[in-house]
């Protein structure tokens, strides 16, 4: 699994990056009550707004982590938002992408730095 | 956050896990371990305690003794009919400014020899000096500074306190009553501020982590904070000053009409007489241009603060705002308060709200949300 600085947890299956949020983002963002998926097929630019979810507390975007194809969206997510406090790294994956090239993951955070990167 | 006060509950608030932010100038918890959402919900199923010290506790004492003078003097200030309000009864009020708008909301009790008010926290220190800039040829204006203030909502509100508190159980939605306790004399409402059967409790400031801790050991009660409060009363379609009424807002557009009570009014026996009464009686007679209105969003999106209304999916100018918008936890879905133009306002009418550049349909509905379960 690879890391954002925006929370974001990466996990390569096949040849598609899965993207959700991390635990901690969940728990700072609260209950989520809503979730706006983007269209499959939606060609996105790195750090795009691909997502929108809005908790108790408020509304925030999710960035699309790199350049790439979106081929897959979580559709349950929009009828159970809850499911992004529950289960935020299995289950309540947002989207899957595909990227041109895997490599680019490699810049990203491991779990031992994305640990240390929030502290 | 150095320049925050604190209630006599701060220490308490922390070690049940509370997270402290900045609200009206203290240190509130805005939630517990629980999180907003099962607060709401057990608020709702169960009790919820609330720390409410940080709003403003006062006592008008008529210098003449009969507190009619204290009711009559007040009168002065709110549209609302005062000298009718029974011994232990309380009532709501809003203070109105020269142009109708409003300065404040309230509660007032008649405890038989003087009036007790209950204010917001943000707006205290105003109101006490608008009281003592007023007031004070009739009355001693007394700020109550030594008492914290509790809330107990929800179904099971009654019982939990009835056990430390013998007596409450017989009171009724807005009677109040000093009752004798372990934790000394309890200034005691039926009232809050969630739609739910409650109570709100003063208690002495030495006195109050002891009843706190008393009330939480009931299984039934757990600590709630600042966001399930904004979702409990929004559900409950109560206002928010600051939010949904202030001074640009007059009662009549806030749909507050029901608490300006026959008397006050063209015709009443004592007609007017209040700060802006000319623009609230005129508006009373003749309507207003815009209203205060409930708005249940067709999706799950919420519409939030600031959302601009329109009439349709493409019209450019906007017929109105969102004042407070959030989810809903008992009634499962968004839900917000705002103000539309008088023709829009119609329960059934749908209005566009504009979220994230998006137009999307929402209907104009009766509050409160969800139907309020007060002791009547």
């Amino acid at each position: 699994m690879k890391y954002t600085e925006e929370h974001e947890w990466l996990r390569v299956e096949d040849d598609v990056v899965v993207v959700g949020i991390t635990e901690h983002a969940s728990t700072q963002l609260g209950d989520v009550v809503f979730v706006e998926l983007p269209e499959e097929g939606t060609t996105v630019s790195k750090d795009d707004e691909v997502v929108v979810i809005e908790s108790v507390k408020a509304a925030s975007d999710i960035l699309a982590p790199l350049d790439g194809e979106i081929v897959e969206v979580n559709t349950p997510l929009t009828d159970n938002p809850g499911l992004v406090n529950e289960d935020p790294t299995g289950d309540a994956w947002f989207f899957k992408m595909k990227v041109e090239d895997l490599s680019v993951l490699d810049e990203l955070m491991d779990e031992a730095a994305y640990n240390t990167f929030i502290g | 956050m150095s320049d925050l006060k604190r209630t006599g509950l701060y220490a308490l608030h922390v070690e049940l896990g509370g997270k402290m932010v900045p609200f009206a100038g203290y240190e509130m918890p805005v939630q517990f371990p629980l999180g907003v959402m099962k607060e709401h919900i057990h608020c709702r199923t169960q009790a919820g305690l609330f720390d409410v010290s940080h709003m403003g506790q006062v006592i008008l004492r008529p210098r003449s003794g009969d507190v009619a003078d204290a009711a009559l003097a007040l009168e002065a200030l709110v549209p609302v009919a005062l000298l009718e309000l029974k011994e232990g009864r309380q009532r709501y009020a809003f203070f109105t400014d020269d142009q109708g708008g409003i300065l404040d909301d309230l509660m007032v009790a008649n405890r038989g020899d003087h009036l007790f008010l209950v204010v917001n926290a943000a707006c205290k220190e105003a109101d006490i000096a608008h009281l003592r800039a007023h007031l004070s040829e009739t009355c001693e204006i007394e700020e109550i500074t030594d008492r914290a203030l509790l809330a107990l909502q929800g179904p099971a509100a009654e019982t939990a306190l009835e056990a430390l508190a013998p007596g409450v159980a017989a009171m009724k939605f807005m009677d109040v009553a000093v009752i004798a306790s372990d934790f000394g004399d309890l200034w005691v409402s039926r009232s809050g501020y969630t739609g739910e059967d409650g109570y709100e409790v003063s208690v002495t400031g030495g006195q109050a982590v002891a009843f706190a801790r008393a009330l939480l050991a009931d299984a039934a009660v757990e600590p709630i904070g600042l966001g399930a409060r904004d979702s409990l009363r929004l559900e409950a379609g109560l206002c928010l000053y600051g939010n949904d009424i202030d001074q640009t807002t007059s009662p009549v557009e806030a749909a507050l009409t029901w608490g300006i009570q026959k008397a006050r009014r063209a015709g009443g026996a004592r007609a007017g007489g209040f700060p802006g009464a000319d623009r609230i009686l005129g508006e009373l007679e003749n309507g207003t241009t815009r209203l205060r209105i409930g708005l249940r969003p067709d999706g799950r999106a919420p519409m939030r603060e600031g959302t601009e209304l329109f009439a349709d999916a493409s019209s450019a100018d906007p017929i109105g705002k969102v004042t407070s918008g959030a989810f809903g936890p008992t009634i499962e879905g968004p839900m917000s308060m705002g103000y539309v133009t008088t023709a829009h306002a119609a329960e059934g009418t749908t209005v566009f709200g504009e979220v994230r550049g998006k137009r999307l349909p929402a209907t104009i509905t009766a509050m409160p949300f969800r139907p309020s379960t007060y002791k009547r």
